[in-house]
């Protein structure tokens, strides 16, 4: 394959990262005012980026670098979900940024940098590619979580994600040189044909659990998800919408290649510490959201249990699974985004307020508003005919096909417990007495995300839901 | 088999488009600054949501009427079988009636129109949100009953959670209760009760459906009921049917969430509940746990048996010492449900169409119990028994249409209630005699407990200065209770209509499960 062919599978990165550096020379000359101008450039790179991906004229699969990355069904699933969310998280920062006087034109470049690193992630195909996409998206998040830098919650959020994140780095490189040094390659598919052929190898599975337990903090699975609460809270609430949702759905992805496409030989060694994994991560987004009265921090152990339930459907190891996972990890970042924007929509008097009773009587006070969140916060919970509880099912199904029934049973009880304080906010907004309303200039951006989030949950991915497994099990079959 | 008109599909989604009709006559109507509808404006939107409900409610019992005409009663299979593509790999959206489903699907068209009449007036805050409410509950409720696929059975099941959800909570009593140190509204925990109980329940029959997926590779209704699980698996597949609908029914031990739910939903919220949401559990063990499961349905029976008998002696005993009329009903409903799991699971022709017909005259009788309730409670207020008293002197037609409820609750004969109870007895007995010699005592028991409760609510003197002025019932109560007690007479006094319908369909269950049960035994 000739330099240019190579390059011209790489166009939606190339776009991206170009495109980004031009955007950061011109505001570092124009200067903050031109913030605004920078966003909508992000934004249409994003969205070329998207068209360069869905209309790619070549063969859908390819090897690129020597077999560093891997472009096929899977990751062009992946990039699509991430470059619309994070086109999507820029426009709805605007408003934000604007009331809080932060409008700076780093931070819709940051984020596509991020979203460079991530479609490193979602294809790599090697150790190296996959510890620099991980890189290039972490440091870029690192700052974004700092980014309100005059707040102390906001610096704490980002230097701990820091401390915490390069930890996880080192466990990450850690495993991937033990892995390296019992293979004696980088490559998955060399490490897959060594790990079928000399079975389970004790160095090689230690370095597996090290490169597990790295990719666990990357996605914020128990226990390794300490972080989580504190980032979410302490981040801008436009960047923690970020973080909930594109890094994530990255990341599962990232985990599934390594997992399926290099160690399916060795998944009687990895399917028990994932199980576990996703048992602690289900527990506790279950248990320690009861008692939060941030909604933010509420949405981190939230999320913490929607990454327990994805990891379900990846301990599973077969095609089944992986479907699974991309089908819930593509609602869940759908309708995190949603629940995000009507965050941002909680607003007085020019304030952000960010508790779960600030929402008491919502019904009453603002309806729309109100239907939107119930439609999420049913979908969070997994109740049909929401599409999260379509989610649920294919992880469950995908369990019990595997012969897990034991964490299909532990995933239903957890989202029974995690069902009570969905519905605690549902019972606030509708059965509970109104507070003071919030102010009803939510920017059309933010409305649109709410609401196309609020529609795609239900009714439209309930009809449409075929549409979706039918992508998802095109994009699974390209990992086996 | 494909219909080429989906009159199921019409069906099922007319009320929903009515909610569709109310939102719209919302987002229309003129909202002040902050957004919110007031004053005359807000007067007119509930007019039309009253309007539009009770249209589309009646709307929808005409189309069902439709459908019962269309739907050939001399055949056992499945009717009007609509199919299209939905999630892929073997889940369809799919939907039919046999001779078990049709009857209560006229039941649900039946009691809407009752319900939306019954919370015309005694409903007055959010009445819009109320209406669409109830007209989505309908729409998943008439799909629980149409649903050929096990899945989309489980949308919808698990759907009408939602709905009933905020019906007990925005619109329950008040009151507030102690729970666990806290003390919340008593609607509000109600309401969770209901739904966590409920969900938890449901959330076995998902993984057990998973595991049939797995297995059988469709969700398809009929190609389940012809899969042949291994005996071993069956019984694990029961349990966890068995959560699910025994919670929904509800069987003793599980049964506590409903007394708090039936107290404390508006009156409506009451009937629809008892009348609809509770048969949807009965309906699930035909629909399933007899036909898919038949070697561990036999192997549990004497299980089911124990259940039941508990369930009708132990909660009539404690419908018995209850001050509270609502409450009262809500154990006698238990009690009656009894009489439904024995007469199921006795697999005998009688014991089913027993159960099927004590299921449809108990959507009567006991809607219609909650409704004579709800007319007194919207005059004064309270359910306390206690708090009435000689209302026979200011309400004789009150006092005679609630006699007849009454005695229709007890299983007088000429009232449908009496048919379904004989019917089940006698399947029982043809298994095991002292099953039926137990169960009789239900009957008296009931007997003992509601016509303490007519007794202490009608009779006596009237001496409550605040009762001195009640009302007796209006038209719109007239009507309801009216075309209740028409059903309820009829069916008793001639049943063979409604078993006429059910027959074939249980025909080809007790031949399906025989085979089952005698290939079984060879194996």
């Amino acid at each position: 394959m000739g330099i240019f062919e190579t390059l011209s599978f790489a166009a939606p990165e190339l776009v991206l990262v170009l495109g980004a550096m031009v955007l950061l020379i011109t505001g570092v000359f124009i200067g903050d005012k031109s913030a605004k101008q920078i966003g909508y450039g992000c934004v249409a790179l994003l969205l070329v980026a998207v068209l360069v991906v869905l209309f790619s004229p070549t063969a859908p699969t390819a090897s690129l670098f020597d077999g560093a990355f891997r472009i096929d069904a899977f990751s062009t699933f992946c990039k699509v979900i991430i470059y619309l969310v994070a086109a999507l998280a820029i426009l709805m920062s605007d408003q934000f940024f604007a009331g809080e006087k932060l409008r700076r034109f780093e931070y819709p470049v940051l984020i596509v940098l991020a979203v460079f690193g991530m479609s490193l992630m979602v294809s790599a195909t090697d150790l190296i590619s996959l510890y620099m996409g991980v890189e290039t998206q972490s440091l870029a998040l690192y700052i974004l979580a700092a980014f309100k830098r005059d707040s102390h919650r906001s610096t704490e959020a980002g230097l701990k994600y820091f401390v915490l994140g390069a930890l996880s780095s080192c466990l990450l490189l850690y495993g991937a040189s033990l892995i390296y040094g019992f293979t004696g390659s980088t490559s998955f598919e060399e490490i897959a044909r060594i790990a079928s052929m000399e079975g389970a190898n004790v160095g090689l599975i230690v370095g597996l659990v090290f490169l597990i337990s790295g990719l666990a903090f990357k996605v914020s699975a128990a226990p390794f998800h300490m972080w989580t609460p504190d980032v979410y809270e302490g981040a801008p609430t436009p960047v923690t919408a970020f973080f909930a949702a594109a890094p994530k759905l990255a990341g599962m992805a990232l985990f599934a290649r390594v997992l399926v496409s290099s160690f399916h030989g060795a998944l009687g060694d990895w399917q028990p510490v994932l199980a576990m994994i996703a048992v602690a991560s289900m527990a506790v987004g279950a248990f320690s959201a009861i008692p939060q009265s941030n909604i933010k921090r509420l949405m981190a152990y939230s999320s913490i249990g929607h990454m327990g339930y994805a990891l379900i459907g990846l301990s599973a190891g077969t095609a089944q699974g992986v479907k699974s996972v991309l089908i819930y990890m593509a609602i869940y970042v759908a309708m995190t985004i949603g629940a995000f924007a009507c965050i941002l929509m909680m607003r007085r008097r020019g304030g952000m307020t960010e508790n779960i009773s600030d929402l008491s009587g919502l019904t009453k006070t603002n309806m729309p508003l109100a239907i939107i969140l119930t439609v999420l916060l049913f979908s969070l919970a997994g109740v049909p005919p929401t599409a999260g509880f379509f989610g649920k099912w294919y992880v469950f199904f995908a369990a019990v096909d595997a012969g897990l029934i034991w964490l299909a049973i532990v995933g239903v009880f957890a989202s029974a417990v995690s069902a009570y304080y969905y519905l605690r906010i549902v019972w606030f907004m509708w059965f509970d007495e109104a507070a003071e309303p919030f102010e009803r200039d939510a920017s059309p951006v933010l409305q649109f995300a709410a609401w196309g989030s609020a529609i795609l949950m239900f009714p439209v991915l309930t009809v449409f839901m075929g549409r979706l497994t039918e992508f998802a099990g095109r994009a699974a079959a390209a990992l086996f | 088999m494909t219909a080429a008109q989906p009159w199921l599909s019409l069906l099922t989604f007319a009320p929903m488009i009515g909610a569709l009709f109310i939102v719209a006559s919302r987002m229309m109507a003129k909202k002040n600054d902050d957004g919110v509808i007031v004053g005359p404006d807000l007067e007119q939107v509930e007019r039309n949501a009253r309007m539009i409900a009770l249209a589309f409610t009646v709307g929808a019992f005409l189309i069902s009427l439709g459908v019962f005409a269309l739907y050939d009663r001399s055949l056992a299979g499945f009717q009007l079988v609509e199919e299209t593509a939905w999630l892929g790999g073997g889940i369809s959206y799919k939907l039919g009636v046999d001779g078990i489903s049709i009857l209560f699907v006229l039941l649900t068209t039946f009691i809407m129109p009752i319900c939306i009449l019954a919370s015309w007036d005694s409903i007055k805050s959010r009445v819009a949100d109320y209406m669409i409410a109830f007209l989505v509950l309908e729409t998943l409720m008439i799909g629980v009953f149409v649903s050929l696929d096990l899945f989309l059975f489980y949308v919808f099941f698990e759907g009408s959670l939602i709905p009933m959800f905020l019906i007990i909570g925005v619109w329950g009593s008040k009151g507030t209760k102690e729970f666990a140190g806290f003390t919340l509204p008593s609607r509000v925990y109600a309401a969770l009760k209901f739904f966590l109980y409920t969900l938890i329940g449901s959330l076995f029959l998902l993984v057990a459906m998973a595991w049939m997926y797995a297995q059988a590779g469709t969700t398809d209704i009929v190609a389940l009921q012809q899969f042949d699980f291994p005996a071993g698996a069956q019984k694990w597949l029961w349990l966890a049917f068995f959560a699910s609908f025994a919670v929904k029914m509800p069987m003793w031990p599980f049964h506590t969430w409903l007394p708090d739910a039936h107290v404390q939903a508006p009156t409506a919220g009451s009937i629809v509940l008892a009348a609809i949401l509770l048969k949807m559990g009965g309906y699930g063990f035909l629909r399933f746990s007899l036909p898919m499961f038949p070697l561990a349905s036999a192997d549990f029976a004497p299980f089911i048996y124990a259940l039941s008998i508990i369930a009708i002696i132990y909660t009539s005993l404690v419908a018995l010492a209850q001050e509270d009329m609502k409450k009262l009903i809500a154990y006698s409903s238990v009690a009656h449900m009894g009489f439904v799991t024995m007469g199921i699971f006795t697999a005998t022709k009688q014991g089913i169409e027993g159960g099927l017909f004590q299921m449809l005259s108990h959507g009567f009788i006991s809607g219609a119990l909650f409704l004579c309730v709800g007319v007194v409670y919207k005059r004064m207020h309270t359910r306390e028994i206690a708090a009435y008293g000689g209302l026979v002197h200011r309400m004789p037609l009150y006092a005679f249409l609630f006699l007849f409820f009454t005695l229709a609750n007890v299983g007088l004969p000429g009232t449908s209630g009496f048919i379904g109870e004989i019917l089940a007895l006698v399947g029982a007995f043809k298994v095991n005699s002292w099953i039926a010699f137990f169960a009789t005592f239900g009957v008296i028991l009931s007997a003992a407990y509601a016509l303490r409760l007519f007794r202490e609510v009608m009779y006596g003197e009237l001496v409550k200065p605040a009762l001195m002025s009640i009302p007796d019932v209006d038209r719109r109560e007239l009507l309801s209770l009216g075309a209740l007690m028409a059903f309820a007479l009829y069916l008793g006094v001639n049943p063979s209509p409604a078993l006429d319908v059910f027959s074939p369909a249980v025909d080809l269950l007790m031949d399906n499960y025989d085979a089952a049960l005698a290939a079984g035994a060879l194996r």
